[in-house]
């Protein structure tokens, strides 16, 4: 199988609308005939991604990548940037704002559940700059 | 049990059945989405008392086989039509979580 490439816009400032990008991500891969449990995974790891990115940035892009063996899922935004990552990685840490607590976010569950679901994670994040979450899934054989 | 015996069952209101033949092999109840997007077993009921449109997408990525709305919760129209839309069963109870998920419990096994 040739890579497959897509690419999803991930619109800021709407929290109650967040979801798209990861809805349209994983109806491409459930054509594509993927395992499920290798949908779920990719799906939970772009949506929370993707939360993320409308709670802490204005939004960004994904880039996915969709081979025989494996799905790389690129998650680029350019927001505030994470001070302290080893702090945001661990459950329950969370600076997230009142609104998005009282829509059930900001638990802290997020960069920890892209960890727990995805075979390899990597966060490239500057000051000011913005963020890169980088996460791959590998498909069995 | 499928989604729709479960439902007949126990007797739960169906605010939207998009696939009721759908397997469902467990619980979870929950209602801080992040916690129940890393916790919800794939093919569960997921019991919630939050009922904004957010509910519909967590319950599509996580892959549950159905949420169901407890207390007497009802969707709000966000939530209704995002469960159409994603084609999330989207069932509902007077009863609270607790009292459900006992239900559901007895009712798989």
């Amino acid at each position: 199988m040739e890579t497959i490439k897509l690419v999803y816009p991930v619109e800021g400032g709407d929290l109650i609308e967040a979801g798209e990008a990861s809805s349209k991500m994983k109806l491409t891969l459930k054509k594509l005939g993927l395992p499920q449990d290798i949908i779920r995974r990719a799906s939970i790891c772009m949506y929370e991604g993707e939360i993320n990115m409308v709670i802490h940035a204005d939004g960004g892009e994904a880039q996915v990548e969709v081979d025989t063996d494996q799905i790389i899922i690129r998650m680029r935004d350019t927001g505030p940037g994470i001070p302290d990552v080893a702090q945001a990685m661990q459950e329950g840490f969370s600076t997230a704002g009142q609104t998005a607590r009282e829509l059930g976010f900001g638990a802290g569950m997020g960069l920890p559940n892209i960890k727990r679901y995805s075979d390899e994670m990597k966060i490239e994040t500057e000051l000011g700059k913005g963020t890169t979450v980088t996460v791959r899934i590998k498909i069995p054989q | 049990m499928t989604v729709g015996e479960v439902r007949e069952a126990l007797g739960w209101k169906a605010f939207h059945t998009a696939d009721p033949d759908r397997r469902v092999t467990g619980g979870y109840a929950g209602d801080l989405l992040s916690w129940v997007m890393g916790r919800a077993g794939q093919d569960c009921a997921w019991f919630t008392i939050m009922s904004n449109q957010n509910v519909a997408a967590v319950a599509l990525m996580a892959d549950v086989a159905c949420v169901v709305l407890t207390e007497g919760v009802e969707p709000d129209g966000d939530l209704l039509r995002r469960a159409e839309e994603k084609e999330v069963n989207l069932l509902g109870t007077g009863e609270d979580t607790y009292t459900a998920a006992c239900r559901l419990h007895r009712c798989l096994t």
